[in-house]
């Protein structure tokens, strides 16, 4: 038998052990009554993600942004939860390849997606030519931005290749060119509190092999 | 954010009835503006209804010759469209005039021309404001004015409308198609389709509770020069303070439409009379019934500015 105070520590322990356990748990009781189509209104979705080429199968609170599927539940905490509200860039992943913020976005709306984080990118010992770019040019200080911006990189190259034009493209008709004042211009929704900006475009005028 | 149930619709139809049918619903695509004010207990729905799903995702040819652009179609796809780069290059301009890469991956057609207002007192829910909650005041009268509007606002709100798209939509006379829940469809035209605040400055469109946008018709290209301009305190990544898209003619006459200056984007027919005579003349005459603040009288001459820079460009 239990005494009450080991019965309160196991149940601490079990509150902060597992949010996302709580959450579902917390949540199934809260099943809406139908409507009046007479569907449940549930207030968690399961939903499969590939994640770094791995499929994920998760029941999750309606809330949960892509962002935190990653981070909390999927423990891959590289990408990076910065403003939360789509203005900095830290969360930027790339979704069946496209770039997009992590934070605003559901994670119960990316059935079937296919999602690159940085961790899928490259590790330690096997580099993707772009994070190997960003450490040789020195393109970061804190580091905090850096999967975000070199997500975004990445992206950004594939997006002038399939000639996505930007707001310094001379002419919409033309293919978009790889120049650095493109690249500034697309890189524009990635922030740098640290300011590591001009290593941070000299790392991808590397990649993107044009003269600075 | 507060909780709520989410479902993913696979018809139009069922989309807009679904919307009627439960109390508190609200319809979800890119969800880059509606998350961000949901994080922020602005936006309550109890319940999200996935539009992702819907197929609206293709640019067609019209029997006028014109293009139907699918209410789910991303910024960038609309902005990297060949017809839509050759035949209407302002909309694409201002499209990538507007938030990030990675913002205009996500963002659609409907939710764009949708997406409310950045003055910064609405989003500040520790301040009074009409829009926000009808009846508490307008916190930004007499308060920090400086983005806010100069043309069509009321005693009750003077905030602006922010996008940029929707802009070079009204300077290109674009019709907004829907269904509504009993499955009626309807076409409207984007002037009639973003409302003045008047005392009711919480509603902020022609849709009803439910209706579904399901495309965005523009009529067949008018050629000419295709110019959109973007004032702003960034060279990238910020909202307009003020923002013209045109079309002008070989002979001088054009269609001009404004942003960054009122709740909605601003434009006047028979202002366009002007045009021939110059940036002053147009500009006087689109902000006639001008009432801005001091803060924000600034916009007025910036106006005229970019007006006159946008004509410049015309007949480079
Ligand atoms: C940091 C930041 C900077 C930005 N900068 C700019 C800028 O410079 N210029 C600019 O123009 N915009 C800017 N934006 C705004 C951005 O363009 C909008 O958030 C985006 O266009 C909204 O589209 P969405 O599909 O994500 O809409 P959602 O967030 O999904 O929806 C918005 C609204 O539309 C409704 N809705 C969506 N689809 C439909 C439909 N088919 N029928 C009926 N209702 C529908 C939703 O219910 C919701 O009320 C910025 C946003 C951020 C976060
Ligand atoms: S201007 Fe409009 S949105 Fe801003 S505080 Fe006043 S009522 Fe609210």
């Amino acid at each position: 038998m239990p005494t009450p105070i080991q019965l309160e520590l196991s149940r601490r322990k079990l509150l902060v052990s597992s949010a996302a356990t709580v959450a579902v748990a917390g949540a199934a009781k809260d099943v809406r009554a139908a409507d009046i189509r007479g569907k449940a209104l549930q207030n968690t979705t399961a939903v499969a993600l590939e994640v770094n080429g791995e499929t994920q199968h998760l029941v999750l609170d309606n809330r949960t942004t892509l962002l935190d599927a990653l981070r909390e539940h999927l423990h891959l905490t590289g990408t990076k939860k910065g403003c939360d509200h789509g203005q900095c860039g830290a969360c930027t992943v790339i979704v069946d390849g496209r770039r997009i913020n992590s934070c605003l976005s559901l994670a119960v709306m990316h059935e079937g997606s296919k999602i690159q984080t940085i961790e899928g990118l490259g590790q330690p010992g096997n580099l993707h030519p772009m994070q190997a770019a960003f450490v040789k040019h020195d393109g970061f200080q804190c580091g905090y931005c850096t999967p975000g911006q070199i997500c975004s990189s990445v992206a950004v190259l594939e997006e002038i290749k399939a000639n996505i034009p930007s707001h310094v493209t001379a002419n919409l008709t033309e293919q978009a060119a790889i120049t650095s004042a493109e690249i500034r211009e697309r890189m524009s929704g990635n922030i740098c509190r640290c300011g590591a900006y001009s290593n941070i475009i000299d790392a991808i005028i590397e990649i993107a092999g044009v003269p600075a | 954010m507060k909780a709520f149930s989410y479902e993913r619709a696979s018809t139009v139809e069922g989309a807009a009835k679904a919307a009627a049918q439960t109390p508190n619903a609200k319809f979800i695509a890119g969800g880059t503006n509606l998350l961000d004010l949901m994080k922020l207990e602005i936006e309550t729905p109890s319940h999200l209804i996935d539009v992702n799903g819907l197929g609206l995702d293709t640019i067609e040819k019209t029997a006028e010759g014109g293009i139907r652009i699918g209410a789910l179609v991303r910024n960038t796809d609309l902005a990297a469209d060949n017809s839509v780069r050759r035949d209407y290059g302002l909309l694409s301009r201002a499209l990538v005039a507007g938030a990030s890469g990675q913002l205009r991956n996500r963002a659609t057609t409907a939710g764009n021309l949708l997406q409310r207002t950045r003055c910064p007192y609405f989003y500040d829910s520790n301040q009074p404001c009409n829009k926000r909650q009808p009846g508490t005041g307008c916190s930004a009268i007499g308060g920090v004015t400086r983005q806010l509007g100069v043309v069509g606002v009321s005693d009750a709100c003077i905030a602006t409308h922010p996008s940029d798209m929707a802009v070079a939509m009204r300077a290109l006379d674009a019709v907004i198609e829907t269904i509504k829940p009993d499955g009626a469809k309807r076409a409207i035209p984007i002037a009639d389709f973003h409302r003045l605040p008047g005392d009711t400055p919480h509603i902020e469109t022609a849709l009803d509770h439910g209706e579904l946008i399901t495309s965005v018709v523009l009529p067949a290209p008018i050629g000419g020069k295709h110019i959109y301009r973007k004032t702003r305190d960034r060279a990238s990544y910020a909202f307009a303070l003020v923002s013209v898209a045109a079309v002008i003619q070989a002979d001088g006459r054009g269609k001009v439409a404004v942003g960054g200056v009122a709740p909605k984007p601003w434009r006047a027919e028979a202002a366009e009379d002007e045009l021939r005579k110059g940036a002053h003349a147009l500009a006087s005459a689109l902000l006639a019934d001008a009432r801005p603040t001091q803060q924000n009288d600034f916009k007025i001459s910036l106006t005229e500015r970019t007006l006159s820079a946008v004509l410049a460009e015309a007949r480079g």
